[in-house]
């Protein structure tokens, strides 16, 4: 199978590689998917409490090039974003940018569930009810 | 010589067929075109001629009778002959067969098939280093043993099996053994009498022979054996095996197995020294393992897991200069990772995580050079970005946390 462009310049020159302070009150953790399943992404953002801007995005992943290149696509997606705004980032949005195929469609689900996780893990560290989502359909 | 690109290093796939090889099959094309099987002009005559003088070449190399060779499409429909063919033949003795958990799909499947026919199949497990527990397969036989069917050679990891012990247990108790040895022949000294084997399958394109042709070995004396054709037709092959004969590919494996024959301690110097550099070179990273017997090991083949990082994704920095296969299984499905490394007891982390090289006679040392670099430099870049590399830093035990398991 044949990697796209996208896939193969996310990975080569992946963006915003790294770790942020996670017990920073305005940073979300998001850590999804499972060593044995071969993919595991941590995403975390940093919120601007008074705008509710996100102003940084950090990511690291345990996976194939596909869930690499959709980790590093949402932390450049993420930033500069409210975070109203990061919940309605869809799985579908990542296979369309990505080009993914069918067989990688899980690492898009594993992205928008990181931004889910990460988003819900700053609302619970600032007083806010963590959001239910309906239980994605990852694998 | 500059260095050419792709470099491949997956000769437990498949074997790029040697030149002279091809060069002689390429008369079997045109001039000598005619079918083995035509008796009565000389057409027939040349094709036949040449395939019995593949058959002795093959024969030779595993010390068997060339009478014993059934010329088959490869070691798929070996391994279905010898099982499929030996339950049927046997009936009236037994219907119970005996293998192990890390055979090829082929033997397995064919197994499966077997018990939807009313047979019993008991799928040894085998121990960390991939071999299987002699004591364990002696305790399965029962009067209804009709079969042991265990591999010489691994294709994940190279391990090989104790082929000397489970004939001997096959002897003592009256039991037919089988082995796929696709990877072992024309790698290592295979021979069917030294080695006790009643029925081997192996194949032309893991030993630099053309694919869609490979051999059944099928004992005629001590004891005589015989399979039930699985394909009605002419009653080639002494009725095991109909279907014109791939005179060309019979040829050409005929010649593999000459080159195998004469070359054999060469090739295994040279791929077991450049192999042994390779490895040596990788356990320098931290947290590398070698998956398998290395005292019980093919000289060519070598299977590493790189805990921490996934084995696509660390193909993917490297595999358009470099092939090679990883036990991870991230396009597949299921997204099973590799049953044979989790037949070793491998987590699925490092089952994950590993990388199979499988070297060549064509292999060279400036080949192994690049792919030691190469494949460092990807495994360090990717552990920067692994988290899981992060928390073993950190010194977080994973196993305390809850993943999301889908």
């Amino acid at each position: 199978m044949a990697y796209s462009e996208k896939v193969i310049d996310h990975y080569t020159n992946p963006k915003n590689v790294g770790t942020l302070d996670k017990s920073s009150k305005n940073v979300g953790t998001g850590l999804v998917g499972a060593p044995e399943c071969g993919d595991v992404m941590r995403l975390q953002i940093e919120v601007d409490e008074t705008t509710g801007t996100i102003t940084d995005a950090k990511f690291k992943t345990f996976g194939c090039g596909s869930a690499i290149a959709s980790s590093s696509l949402a932390t450049e997606w993420l930033k500069g974003k409210s975070v109203d705004e990061a919940l309605t980032v869809d799985n579908m949005d990542f296979v369309e940018e990505l080009n993914l195929p069918p067989v990688k469609i899980h690492c898009s689900v594993l992205a928008e569930d990181a931004i889910k996780a990460a988003i819900n893990d700053y609302r619970v560290k600032n007083g806010m009810e963590a959001i239910q989502f309906e239980e994605s359909v990852v694998h | 010589m500059s260095l050419q690109f792709p470099i491949y290093l997956d000769n437990n796939a498949t074997t790029p067929c040697d030149p002279r090889v091809v060069e002689a099959m390429i008369p079997y094309f045109t001039n000598n075109f005619g079918n083995a099987a035509s008796r009565n002009h000389p057409f027939g005559w040349a094709a036949e001629e040449a395939v019995d003088y593949a058959r002795e070449q093959v024969a030779k190399l595993i010390g068997a009778d060339p009478k014993e060779i059934i010329f088959t499409s490869g070691a798929t429909e070996g391994d279905n002959l010898a099982i499929k063919g030996v339950f049927e033949m046997y009936a009236s003795k037994g219907n119970h067969i005996i293998t192990c958990n890390i055979e090829h799909k082929a033997v397995l499947d064919a197994c499966k098939h077997v018990e939807k026919m009313g047979g019993e199949v008991t799928y040894l497990d085998v121990k960390e280093d991939g071999r299987i527990d002699i004591s364990e397969l002696e305790a399965a036989i029962r009067p209804t043993t009709i079969l042991i069917s265990i591999m010489y050679a691994n294709n994940e990891i190279g391990i090989i099996q104790p082929v000397h012990e489970i004939s001997a247990l096959a002897k003592k108790h009256g039991v037919l053994f089988f082995s796929d040895a696709v990877q072992a022949v024309g790698k290592i000294p295979v021979d069917v009498n030294k080695d006790g084997i009643d029925l081997m399958a192996f194949t032309a394109h893991k030993m630099y022979g053309p694919k869609g042709v490979g051999a059944l070995y099928v004992r005629r004396k001590n004891p005589r054996v015989k399979v039930t054709a699985q394909m009605d037709g002419g009653g080639h092959e002494r009725g095991m095996r109909s279907g014109t004969l791939n005179v060309p590919g019979i040829v050409g494996f005929g010649k593999a197995c000459e080159l195998c024959r004469t070359e054999m301690e060469q090739d295994a110097a040279h791929t077991s020294k450049l192999r042994d550099k390779l490895e040596q070179a990788l356990m320098q990273i931290e947290e590398a393992y070698v998956n398998g017997d290395v005292n019980h090991r093919l000289p060519h083949v070598s299977n590493i897991s790189f805990k921490y990082v996934e084995g696509e994704g660390l193909m993917m920095g490297f595999n358009k200069n470099i092939a090679v296969s990883s036990g991870s299984a991230c396009t597949s499905a299921s997204l099973e990772p590799s049953y044979v490394l989790k037949a070793l007891g491998l987590g699925d982390d490092l089952a994950h995580s590993s990388l199979r090289f499988g070297l060549s006679r064509f292999t060279t040392e400036d080949q192994i050079d690049y792919t030691i670099k190469a494949v460092t430099d990807t495994v360090l870049k990717l552990r920067d970005m692994s988290p899981l590399w992060e928390m073993y830093k950190d010194g977080i035990d994973m196993e305390t946390i809850e993943w999301a398991h889908h």
